[in-house]
């Protein structure tokens, strides 16, 4: 066994910590350290500095434009993009479609939407969910029918993140009743701005605007636009889900996090102690926080290199999201009472609203109810849970692993 | 031994159950809160003129068992009107004063007229901490405020502020206008829907006669006022723990995937009993220390800490899990469950988290208990 980074990962690793901290946009940087919301078009230039190095097509074939990684580079890479505190990739092009386009799409399809999407020109959203259709997925209702050159879309996509700012949506959709309800689904692409697409938003919990209701109402979308054959739409989404099954890690995130929460506990008072960082029962909390990701940083390293079991990397999607959740409580627990306080966060001069506030309390509480969602989305922990006995069943019943 | 309630307090939680019911739905509640003022003043009025809730006990004080029952209910219906602040926190803390100025005051806030807002919390203070940024100095026959609050809920609606400061003697309560020259109000939306405020003083000149507790009553009178305050709190939480539970129930009997109603599934079905024992156990909790509310010091500390840790527990847990259950809609603006999740993550968080009361309970234990007299 040997557990540590090779001197050319280190280099690596190095040559991309030199980049956020030199030529990345910093005024980005500053936008997420001041709590401040990012619009559209600071994303756009994020992605547009890491397209410059050729770093954004993670998960793309070199031939793509992706830059031919290790899955281990892939990992140093995300985790000191998220070291340096800058936003990850919009994943619904870059991460889920684009992976998907390279594989399965037509040269048409791939030279028509892949280069707009490594530019950031084109954004994407995710039709996937439906109202009567979340954990369920497989259950979905909304319709593609063939008509002459066309496909007519009729139904509803809900949770979608970025649809009111997206150009482009890829739905799973049914285009046959089959026995098994897997087999009649396909995958088909729209342009947003086809007559009969209505987008609805869905304020979250945190008073923020990202997810969206989108109506289908006889849409024609050209055949052109479905992805490889008719009813493997289920197969195409799986088969990259896979590939992705460690992208929730945020394995970066979760340790800059602690880091702060360390460095502002102890700017605090304490109770029984100075102050928080050696307050007994809050410094009890963060050890524990931190002894779980570094084990968590471990497994995902272990599943990165073929070495879990799949019961494993299934579990992995638990551990990870309940972690982000348990750094959230921190914060509240550290903002005290002022987790209470709401202010307007696209403005510069958000802190002045509440000036005796502990100044971290806005941006974390809004995090804490808006990471409740990562238990939910991308199979809810509960649909995990069922995945990882069944997995633990094969493996007992002594049927080969996958 | 008797856990019932009289069928006075019974009468009282049908009427106030009934009269929220008709007045005060959750669209009602919405506009209210999405208002510019956030007030929502017919209640107010509703609450205090036909069912008396602001003068229980009349000129004496009410008993605890009552106010719980008036605070499970707004609970379960979400108010957000200041009775917890006027009605509990400020006339538990006038009234252990005993000054004249704090019993001028006692009518006005039982009429409804006046709300009246204990701003004691400052930056970054922990649980029980005294003031240490504001400070009041003896100025010819007077005072001069200086100093600055935060997060104090409901002080946007407030009539009088009571302001803890320390003075050269130790702690002491002063009635101030917030309209007085020298007080700056920063309003501001809170996440339950409520209005809070930072407040600053600067120079605040003030008469003796707001003086509504000198040093040698203030400490007592505001730790009273506090485990009167943390009592009703506990007992707002089981009444907006309870209405999440039975949402949720509700909810996952109505969802059907996989083809049949989710509710069908153990898993569920055991995460919304350990709900139910959460809220079980806070109740439980909620009684002793309102039962407590008159005990020696200890004995109540003791009861009041660790009410507020189970209480805590279970408004994570039930707020956490309501959500989860509820899926992704769960996480919206929409359903009442995200309202209540975030009012539950508020009561977590005030009078001391959780973790606050854990510690208070753990240093309070270590200490012997007095000899018997």
């Amino acid at each position: 066994m040997d557990l540590a980074l090779s001197p050319a990962e280190q280099a690596f690793a190095a040559d991309i910590r030199r980049f956020f901290s030199q030529e990345y946009p910093q005024d980005v940087l500053a936008l997420v350290r001041d709590g401040r919301k990012l619009t559209r078009d600071d994303h756009v230039r994020s992605q547009q500095a890491l397209n410059a190095k050729g770093w954004l097509g993670v998960g793309w074939p070199a031939e793509h434009g992706g830059p031919g990684w290790t899955p281990v580079e892939r990992y140093l890479f995300e985790q000191e993009l998220e070291l340096a505190g800058a936003p990850s990739i919009i994943p619904m092009a870059v991460i889920y479609i684009g992976p998907i386009i390279c594989a399965f799409g037509t040269p048409e399809q791939q030279g028509r939407w892949l280069p707009d999407i490594l530019e950031s020109r084109a954004m994407w959203a995710q039709g996937y969910s439906e109202p009567e259709s979340g954990s369920d997925l497989a259950s979905l209702r909304m319709s593609a029918v063939r008509d002459g050159d066309d496909y007519v879309l009729n139904g509803t996509k809900i949770w979608t993140s970025g649809a009111h700012w997206a150009d482009w949506i890829f739905c799973l959709v049914r285009t046959e009743k089959c026995e098994r309800k897997q087999d009649g689904i396909s995958m088909i692409c729209a342009d947003m701005r086809t007559p009969g697409i209505t987008v609805h938003p869905i304020i979250s919990i945190d008073g923020a605007h990202e997810l969206n209701r989108v109506e289908f109402d006889n849409v024609r979308v050209p055949a052109a636009n479905m992805i490889g054959e008719p009813g493997k739409g289920w197969h195409y989404a799986n088969v990259l889900l896979a590939a992705e099954r460690v992208s929730y890690a945020h394995i970066g995130r979760k340790r800059a996090d602690l880091a702060e929460l360390r460095r502002v506990a102890a700017t605090m008072p304490g109770s029984v102690a100075a102050t928080m960082a050696d307050e007994p029962l809050f410094a009890r909390r963060v050890a524990l926080a931190e002894i779980r990701l570094n084990a968590v940083e471990m497994s995902v390293l272990r599943v990165l290199c073929g070495d879990a079991a799949p019961a494993a990397v299934s579990a992995l999607k638990i551990a990870c999201t309940e972690l982000a959740q348990e750094i959230t409580e921190l914060w509240v627990e550290l903002a005290g009472r002022d987790r209470a306080i709401v202010a307007d966060r696209t403005r510069a001069d958000w802190r002045d609203a509440a000036p005796e506030a502990a100044p971290f309390a806005v941006p974390r509480t809004a995090s804490y109810l808006f990471e409740r969602a990562q238990t939910i989305y991308g199979g809810a922990t509960e649909i995990q849970k069922t995945i990882v006995w069944r997995a633990l069943d094969r493996a007992n019943a002594g049927i080969a692993r996958s | 031994m008797d856990f019932s309630f009289t069928p006075e307090q019974e009468q009282l939680r049908a009427s106030l159950a009934a009269y929220l019911r008709d007045h005060h739905d959750f669209a009602a509640r919405q506009a209210a809160v999405a208002s510019e003022s956030g007030r929502n003043t017919a209640l107010w009025h509703g609450l205090a003129d036909q069912l008396g809730l602001l003068a229980l006990g009349g000129p004496d004080a009410p008993d605890p068992f009552d106010l719980l029952v008036v605070m499970q209910e707004l609970g379960v219906a979400l108010v957000t009107e200041p009775y917890l602040e006027s009605a509990i926190t400020s006339a538990t803390l006038l009234r252990h004063s005993g000054t004249q100025a704090a019993a001028a005051l006692l009518p006005r806030i039982a009429s409804g007229a006046a709300v009246v807002v204990l701003a004691d919390t400052e930056r970054g203070a922990r649980l029980g901490a005294p003031p240490h940024h504001t400070r009041a100095d003896r100025s010819g026959d007077g005072w001069l405020l200086g100093g600055a609050k935060s997060t104090i809920m409901a002080a946007p609606w407030a009539t009088t502020l009571l302001v803890t400061a320390q003075t050269a003697d130790g702690t002491a309560v002063f009635a101030v206008d917030p309209h007085s020259d020298g007080v700056t109000m920063f309003p501001y939306r809170t996440i339950d829907g409520r209005r809070a405020a930072d407040l600053r003083f600067d120079a605040v000149a003030l008469t003796e006669a707001q003086l509504v507790a000198a040093p040698d009553i203030a400490a007592t009178a505001i730790e009273h006022a506090t485990d009167a305050a943390i009592a009703a709190l506990a007992a707002e939480a089981l009444g907006v723990t309870r209405r999440i539970l039975d949402d949720t129930i509700a909810y996952t009997r109505d969802r059907r995937q996989f083809g049949q109603s989710i509710a069908g599934f153990q898993a569920l079905q055991h995460r919304m009993v350990d709900m139910f024992m959460k809220i079980e156990a806070a109740t439980s909790a909620t009684y002793l220390a309102t039962m407590k509310l008159g005990a020696p010091p200890r004995e109540r500390t003791l009861a009041i800490s660790g009410a507020k840790v189970l209480v805590g527990e279970a408004c994570r847990f039930v707020g956490q899990n309501g959500v989860q259950l509820h899926g992704g809609m769960g996480m919206t603006e929409e359903l009442a469950v995200g309202h209540y999740f975030k009012r539950a993550t508020v009561i977590e968080g005030l009078m001391g988290t959780s973790d606050d009361h854990l510690a208070r309970y753990m240093a309070t234990a270590a200490t012997p208990q007095p000899a018997a007299a």
